[in-house]
């Protein structure tokens, strides 16, 4: 009787375990030899292409990809760094390429002659690979500003050409950014103003900015996406966001500032990667030709790192090698203190958004009713003063440059002090922006008063 | 609405026959082999994240990890929102669900039929898809925003952070609440209110009085199940970028901070309290609910009330502003799904197919795998559900309870935490010969979906078992049949409709699964279709195959659905368990 059950149960239960082999059979897990397995950051279009192309320019090969963000995907290497189950990290932010590299997690791959050929060392003065092989740039990026033209249109608003246009009053509440903290390329965007323009006047641009912004996303695509869908008129973006969009008929424009910088978006091998042949492949075909002419895709628009492409490059894609930055990024300086930019910019702008943005609105309308005051013929000196110390207040830059240097490195080793400093910070900041609203208020019922 | 399955009474052993008679040894194997599936697959997972939370590395019990949940600010916070969205999808699907339950349930108008049907779409739309699509309705630029702002010059963004989430679950969730009253309310016995009536209580008080308290206990169990829907549900935060809430919390702790992370287990902790919390409570009201049906045998009588004229206007027009609410994101995800541009205009200013050739022809993986996973789920969760339900209901052999609460159980845990908990067991075993991880594999969203769904399609086996007397078994075993072929020829053709109709609720449920598979998914190549509308979500302009994808999740469910009906011979079953 009990045999009999198990064989009714076998009947049973075989179409079951039959399909769950099938499920399982045709996954790559069987055929480890021809294959390479990317951990990667960048969006569906981008990784998209280069699979099937590789796939296509490698017979016999295959790519798998596992799509995590940076900070996601620096954690998955680090918790399998005894048994790694990816080969190649590909992503954008440098700084994670270093961390990797410094925590011994990369392994050198000097490319072959031929590929090297034909991609400089430098891209307007930032290292486009490792100096020790580590990593390898595979095309680069600036940044710059994006806006919606019908949004524009439908609130009246001038299109931008420069970081200092965005500071513009009537611009309130119509910026978008993305915290430098949760994006690389914000923070490398952040950090080029503030080397452009000088650690004091970049701080105060990002305050005013801040003060119009109409939010600040956690997710960097989510500025162009907000831009895109017109719920905000003007981002803050990496180029490729930018361009994509153009190229695929969105009505929206992108321009770079004068003042901007270029630096690589990388690819890197991981160390004891269980498939070293796939991962060298993958790089070779990356850097080679045809790899780079991918990037030219309308919905990738990315710039390759092979100088002479850019003579097949379509209409509307810029050189950055014959381009003239604004800013000689200083990577060194920008690692120093990665911090304390990161930490300051949540402290004093993401955190304290909503005063921030109370300050600005105050102060502009504060400043139309001087305006008034002044056209009807009256004496506004003693107002215009109370303005001048309430936008002073509204862009108060407590931490000097000579400080973020000193605090950087104990902030980075001390959590308990790192936590204070962030605490001081954000409440100097705080305070700052109510009396910047109250000064303007000020001002405003000054002015207001017959 | 009950959740577990009704004690059946052992039929007593003839006396003089001995322990076989009590003890079924065939019965005992199927037992054992049963509880040890679900001891691997629904135990030892479950386990594993409460020992990661609350044991030392010493094996001492302790509740440190937990009170340092409440001390931290980011979780509080994170813990208040869940239980403030939860209260909140259920206080608007309240308000939305009552009126036209009373409406449906005491009233006859043109289009009430109509009625009916449409209130259950709201559910073939997975709640994560109906984010994307309402952003563009009701969002900073959707197409309803910006028609107010140009009629009334008032700008209000109505998918907002946790606002949103709450609309978006809200409006998938309230038809749980609306079939369960209105079912509740065509049950009530129209003797009962006669009564009332004849006692003087007229208009308010006879509500008060006589309607609320029969139909109260129903009501609270839709309530509390729509409750735990959508603390579970983290596909909307994650697609509405709120990350301060528990499921979101959970998932990031794991997979950024790591899978050692103890604060990520804990977090999952709260969350089964919480889960346990309302499914106990709402078994509890169920039970209780009992008195009300006693009181007579027969089933409501008398016809509804037919309303004409301006009363069906009015109770039309009512229909249809709250309809036309919930099935605004169906109508938006398929306009979606054609946009090209669609930028701060009513509706898209270029249209294209691209989106459709992206996810069939360029990347039909998502769609093979999807239906892969969830097919195989559904076989082997139907054979292992049917097997708990005959020994559930036949089986000679002690025990029962123990099997009958353990494969229920997976109906109180987060989908989160099954997640979590087969990759704390399963990812550190690899397949034999190999370095690949079993978590890895695609065999672990097929036994992760079979766990979570079982309960489903247990509950639909034993309603279609309930229905087959023991007799008919009995008599095949006078006619000679040995017991299995009894079974097979007999049983089973009588049941398969049953069965097979709690299958296609696996099926379905596992085809738009989302906060399990997120948790497991690894490589793109893998990833089923709600995983890819994720990631595709992710990128400026990705969101057009996000919204074709979730139209083809639309049609596996509607048609899943459709199905289930027709199989299981009774209406709404799919929707009503």
């Amino acid at each position: 009787m009990i045999a009999d059950t198990v064989r009714s149960l076998a009947r049973l239960l075989l179409p079951g375990l039959l399909l769950i082999a099938v499920t399982v059979a045709p996954s790559p897990t069987f055929a480890q030899t021809q294959q390479v397995v990317v951990l990667t950051s960048f969006p569906k279009e981008l990784f998209d292409a280069y699979k099937a192309g590789f796939e296509r320019a490698h017979a016999g090969w295959r790519m798998e990809v596992v799509p995590k963000p940076t900070s996601a995907a620096i954690t998955h290497v680090r918790e399998r760094a005894a048994r790694p189950d990816v080969d190649v990290f590909w992503a954008s932010a440098v700084d994670a390429f270093i961390f990797l590299k410094s925590n011994n997690m990369l392994e050198r791959y000097t490319l072959p002659a031929d590929l090297r050929r034909g991609i400089p060392d430098q891209v307007a003065g930032f290292p486009v690979n490792d100096a020790d092989g580590f990593f390898h740039g595979f095309a680069v990026s600036g940044y710059g500003i994006m806006w919606n033209r019908t949004y524009l249109t439908r609130y009246r608003l001038p299109a931008p050409k420069e970081w200092e246009d965005l500071i513009r009053p009537e611009y309130l509440g119509h910026l978008v950014i993305s915290a430098p903290s949760r994006s690389g390329t914000t923070h490398l965007t952040v950090e080029t103003i503030l080397q452009g323009y000088g650690w004091q006047r970049g701080w105060e641009l990002l305050l005013r900015m801040g003060g119009s912004m109409g939010a600040i996303t956690e997710r960097s695509f989510g500025v162009p996406e907000a831009v895109i869908a017109g719920q905000y008129g003007i981002g803050i973006v990496i180029d490729f966001f930018g361009l994509s969009a153009i190229a695929s008929g969105q009505p929206v424009d992108f321009v770079y500032p004068s003042v901007t910088s270029i630096v690589p978006a990388n690819v890197a091998i991981i160390r004891n990667a269980p498939n070293p042949e796939g991962a060298r492949r993958f790089i070779n075909y990356l850097l080679s030709d045809d790899g780079q002419r991918l990037l030219f895709r309308p919905e990738i628009a990315r710039l390759p790192v092979r100088t002479a492409l850019y003579r097949e490059a379509p209409r509307g894609m810029p050189n950055p090698f014959t381009m003239k930055a604004g800013v000689q990024f200083n990577a060194d300086l920008s690692a120093s203190r990665y911090q304390v930019t990161n930490r300051m910019f949540d402290q004093i702008i993401t955190f304290r958004h909503a005063e921030l943005r109370r300050a600005w609105e105050a102060i502009y309308r504060a400043e139309r009713a001087v305006e008034a005051a002044r056209a009807a013929g009256r004496d506004m000196t003693e107002t215009e003063r109370m303005l001048t110390q309430a936008r002073a207040s509204a862009s108060y830059v407590h931490v000097s440059e000579r400080m973020a240097a000193e605090v950087s490195g104990v902030m980075e080793r001390d959590a308990a002090y790192r936590s204070a400093k962030e605490r001081e910070w954000g409440e100097v900041a705080r305070a700052s922006y109510v009396r910047a609203a109250q000064l303007a208020a000020a001002a405003e019922e000054a002015a207001r008063r017959r | 609405m009950r959740i577990g399955i009704p004690g059946q009474a052992v039929a007593p052993a003839p006396p003089g026959v001995g322990w076989r008679a009590v003890i079924d040894p065939g019965h005992a194997v199927l037992g054992l082999l049963l509880l040890a599936i679900l001891a691997v697959f629904v135990v030892w997972p479950i386990a594993a994240v409460l020992g990661a939370a609350l044991v030392e590395p010493d094996g001492g019990v302790t509740l440190a990890h937990l009170a340092r949940f409440f001390e931290n600010p980011l979780y509080i916070e994170s813990l208040a929102n869940s239980l403030r969205a939860g209260a909140w999808v259920v206080a608007i699907g309240t308000v939305l669900a009552l009126p036209l339950a009373f409406l449906v349930a005491r009233y006859d108008f043109r289009g009430r039929t109509l009625v009916t049907t449409l209130s259950t779409l709201p559910l073939v739309l997975p709640p994560f898809v109906g984010a994307i699509a309402l952003t563009q309705v009701f969002g900073r630029a959707g197409t309803l925003t910006l028609l107010v702002q140009d009629l009334f010059g008032i700008h209000v963004n109505l998918m907002d952070g946790l606002r949103g989430v709450i609309v978006a679950q809200a409006l998938h969730f309230f038809p749980f609440i609306f079939l369960t009253v209105a079912a509740a309310l065509m049950n009530v016995d129209r003797s009962l209110e006669e009564m009332g009536q004849t006692m003087g209580a007229h208009g308010w008080r006879l509500l008060r009085r006589v309607i609320f308290p029969l139909v109260l206990p129903a009501y609270a169990a839709g309530a509390l199940l729509t409750f735990v829907k959508a603390v579970d549900d983290i596909g909307t935060p994650f697609i509405l970028n709120v990350k301060n809430m528990l499921g979101p919390q959970a998932y990031l702790r794991i997979t950024t901070v790591g899978r050692d992370d103890v604060d990520g287990y804990v977090i999952c902790v709260v969350m089964v309290a919480i889960s346990i919390a309302c499914v106990g409570a709402s078994n509890w009201i169920v039970a209780r609910r009992e008195y009300a049906t006693l009181q007579t045998g027969a089933r409501a009588s008398g016809l509804p009330t037919r309303l004409v004229g301006w009363g069906a206007i009015g109770a039309l027009s009512l229909c249809v502003l709250v309809l036309g609410a919930s099935l605004l994101p169906h109508l938006a995800v398929i306009v979606m799904s054609f946009s090209r541009v669609w930028s701060l205009t009513y509706l898209p200013s270029a249209y294209t197919l691209g989106h459709y050739a992206e996810i069939f022809l360029r990347a039909p993986r998502f769609i093979v795998n999807t239906l892969t996973y969830s097919i195989a789920a559904a076989l082997l969760g139907v054979v292992i559900a049917a097997a708990t339900a005959y020994l559930l209901q036949r089986g000679r052999v002690p025990g029962k309870a123990v099997l009958d609460a353990v494969a229920m159980m997976p109906i109180a845990l987060p989908g989160v935490v099954i997640g979590v908990g087969f990759l704390r067991v399963f990812y550190p075993m690899t397949l034999p010969g190999t370095e690949t991880s079993l978590a890895s594999t695609g065999a672990i969203f097929v036994l992760a979906y079979m766990v979570r769904r079982l309960p489903y399609a247990l509950r639909a086996s034993h309603a279609a078992l309930h229905q087959v007397h023991g007799t008919l078994e009995d008599a095949a075993a006078v006619a000679g049949a040995p017991r299995t072929r009894a079974f097979r020829r007999v049983v089973l053709p009588l049941i398969l409709g049953g069965v097979t109709a709690g299958g296609v609720l696996i099926f379905i449920t596992s085809a738009v699964e989302f906060s399990t598979t997120i948790t497991l998914v690894s490589r793109i190549e893998q990833s089923p279709l709600s995983y890819a509308i994720y990631i595709y979500s992710q990128s400026p302009l990705g969101r057009g195959a996000a919204a074709a994808l979730g139209v083809v999740a639309i049609v596996i469910v509607a048609v899943g659905t459709y199905l289930a009906n027709r199989l299981s011979g009774r209406s709404r079953m799919a929707f009503t368990l």
